[in-house]
């Protein structure tokens, strides 16, 4: 390998990008855009509820517990009906997700201490809402059940019980239990993995549909001095996005940073040689930039947007599906990323997933090289 | 090396692809400052050997030696040595002519003490000079193949493989772009070069004509016209070509024909002899012949008669 060779081809390969305005468009527009698309559009967080309700006694008591539901940031009482038609007619054509009904003896019951029920009815098409309703409902019920057992044991002049067990909980790395904390961090990999493979599924393409990788395969240049001299500008630009995607989500949607820097910098650019020479293999064995372009982003696109935990828990898929993660790249950078924004790990932490990228790398600059070979011949 | 050992010896060559051969059974050699031209239809096999004498294919059958390397064992070593212009035009039409220069300049390694004479040498060469920061892509067809010529040979290879440098060039490029093949090869650069242009055949040294994967013959130009053709050439021209052409394929004294524009050749064994039996044959069946005459024999002729030996006509 001659360090000449290797810096004209990455020179060359850098006018050709300078000159190239949809490449430069490319560079900073598409992490922008996908940044803004996914730390906007996608959010798990389940807030503000629509809940009709249907208050069959509209005693003092029972508006008092419908008012626990109205203060509650999860649900917001948009309608309160006079029917249970009405009930049913609002979950059909899908006005409410929840509608609470509160029976005509609420507070009779109430008063003889006898148990009493109050129906929620919960559209459950969308399961995971619906599951995430019942609960919250539950915390409002709950919360006013200690409201009344505390007014009881005060009327009757009893000093205040506490439970004899509660929970403490106290959430750890995202205090706040923001899903953008969980998202950005997860965007910035598979922004990293779309764009670091695209861009290099062009390059050897484009040789090819242009004719010129005759003119460059009959000079003495070797196949890996090709590689790495059209990798390295592509580096550069994908660390220059990284960086734009990580300064996006400190500063712009306000996710903490707690790990170190160099720690940051160092899986980067593992990740990145990991895409890149993903890209540059499909490149090498696609003909066209077309096919090639297509194929790079299915080939990272899905896979790190279905597969890589960002949005399922990969502990929770069935077995099979858990064992093909393995295979994903964007996995490993994924929890790497997360763990590094959110929680600070140190390096030995993620040891295992830089030595999967690490195997990664070298697997596919292998292969790479090992395709521009066969290609040729 | 020295100047007895050939430049490019090749022995047995065969490039199959699936069921075809595309090159069946190649031999030859070239010298140093030699001109080879490769002639023969599109598809005859005459790029495939060429990109295998460059190492770009490996031959499945056979040997080549290029500038005395085995070029299926060693391509990279090979390639320092030699210049090679593709058929379709491959520099960077979005590269500035100079940064095209300096780009294969690199690949080759000039050293920087040469670089300079070597970039202005090929500069005034392609008649390039003062327009070194245009696009390579808003160049004309002619200038562009200057150009190629010029990265080509930027490192003084001492063997130059073109594969039909001069399609689609106008003809006043295309004799310049000769002119430098010959000064090249006058400096003792041996130059192979395919083309299908038969009157560019006639710059050639010696020629391989090839057809269907096979040489069918080589040898210099006049050479090739005084053995492969045992008879004269006589031109006809008459109001009815097709038929005329119908008869005259029947007739005994006829070896062969073929049409060239708007007029016919034909091959008999005397001209003086033939002429006026034919003269008669034809116009007693009806073809008015405004004009028949013997001429000297073209390559193309030589190529016709060859390939229709082979048993199929070898042109369009």
């Amino acid at each position: 390998m001659r360090w000449h060779r290797l810096n004209a081809i990455a020179r060359k390969e850098v006018i050709q990008i300078r000159r190239d305005i949809r490449s430069l468009l490319l560079i900073v527009a598409m992490p922008l855009l996908l940044m803004v698309a996914f730390g906007y559009g996608v959010s798990f967080d389940i807030k503000h509820i629509p809940v009709f309700v249907y208050d069959r006694e509209g005693s003092q008591q029972s508006q008092d517990l419908l008012k626990h539901f109205q203060a509650s940031e999860y649900f917001r009482v948009v309608q309160s009906v006079t029917s249970y038609s009405e009930v049913v007619e609002a979950l059909d054509a899908g006005w409410c997700r929840v509608a609470v009904v509160i029976p005509s003896d609420f507070s009779e019951k109430l008063k003889t201490a006898e148990p009493v029920g109050v129906q929620a009815l919960v559209d459950a098409t969308d399961n995971n809402t619906a599951n995430v309703s019942v609960g919250y409902s539950e915390a409002v019920i709950q919360s006013y059940n200690r409201k009344l057992q505390l007014e009881w044991l005060q009327s009757h002049g009893q000093i205040t019980l506490q439970p004899a067990v509660s929970v403490d909980a106290r959430t750890w790395f995202n205090e706040d239990l923001e899903s953008t904390a969980n998202i950005v961090p997860g965007v910035v990999a598979i922004v990293m993995a779309v764009i670091g493979s695209f861009l290099t599924s062009l390059t050897i393409a484009r040789e090819w549909e242009r004719g010129t990788m005759e003119q460059l395969v009959s000079t003495p240049v070797t196949p890996l001095e090709v590689m790495i001299g059209k990798l390295v500008p592509y580096f550069v630009i994908g660390l220059f996005d990284t960086a734009l995607c990580a300064g996006i989500g400190i500063w712009w949607f306000h996710v903490p940073f707690r790990g170190q820097w160099s720690v940051f910098v160092f899986s980067s650019t593992l990740f990145l040689t990991v895409v890149l020479s993903l890209g540059y293999l499909i490149s090498v064995v696609a003909k066209s930039q077309l096919a090639a372009s297509q194929a790079a982003l299915i080939a990272t696109f899905l896979p790190a947007f279905l597969l890589s935990g960002f949005i399922y828990p990969i502990d929770q898929m069935p077995a099979v599906i858990q064992l093909i993660t393995h295979l994903i790249p964007a996995r490993y950078f994924m929890t790497i990323s997360r763990d590094v924004f959110l929680k600070g790990t140190s390096i030995d932490l993620i040891f295992d997933e830089l030595l999967a990228l690490a195997i990664f790398a070298f697997l596919l600059t292998f292969l790479a090289t090992r395709a521009f070979h066969k290609k040729l011949s | 090396m020295s100047n007895q050992s050939p430049s490019v010896a090749v022995q047995e060559l065969v490039k199959r692809f699936g069921d075809f051969v595309a090159v069946d059974r190649i031999s030859f050699e070239a010298r140093p400052g030699e001109v080879i031209g490769f002639l023969g239809p599109n598809g005859a096999g005459k790029s495939t050997t060429i990109r295998m004498l460059c190492g770009l294919l490996r031959p499945t059958e056979g040997k080549a030696w290029v500038a005395g390397i085995d070029v299926a064992r060693e391509p990279e070593r090979v390639r320092q040595r030699i210049g090679y212009m593709s058929q379709k035009f491959s520099l960077y039409n979005d590269l500035r002519v100079i940064e095209n220069i300096q780009f294969f300049a690199a690949l080759y390694r000039i050293p920087a003490s040469q670089l300079r004479e070597r970039v202005t040498w090929v500069l005034e060469m392609a008649g390039l000079t003062g327009r070194e920061s245009a696009l390579t892509g808003t160049l004309p067809a002619g200038w562009k193949q200057r150009l190629a010529l010029g990265c080509a040979v930027l490192h003084r290879p001492s063997i130059l493989f073109l594969d039909e440098p001069t399609s689609g060039v106008d003809p006043v490029s295309r004799r310049h772009f000769w002119e430098l093949i010959h000064q090249m090869a006058a400096e003792g650069v041996t130059v192979l070069v395919s083309t299908h242009y038969m009157d560019e055949a006639e710059y050639c040294h010696r020629l391989v004509l090839i057809f269907q994967g096979r040489i069918v013959a080589s040898g210099s130009p006049l050479e090739l016209k005084r053995r492969e053709l045992s008879g004269d050439v006589v031109l006809v021209e008459c109001d009815n070509l097709g038929l005329a052409l119908d008869l005259l394929q029947k007739h005994p004294s006829v070896q062969d024909t073929a049409v060239f524009a708007n007029a016919l050749h034909l091959v008999v064994s005397e001209a003086a002899a033939d002429m006026a039996p034919l003269r008669t044959y034809l116009s007693t069946r009806g073809v008015v012949v405004t004009k028949m005459e013997p001429i000297r024999p073209t390559l193309e002729d030589v190529f016709v008669s060859l390939t229709a030996n082979q048993g199929r006509s070898g042109k369009e």
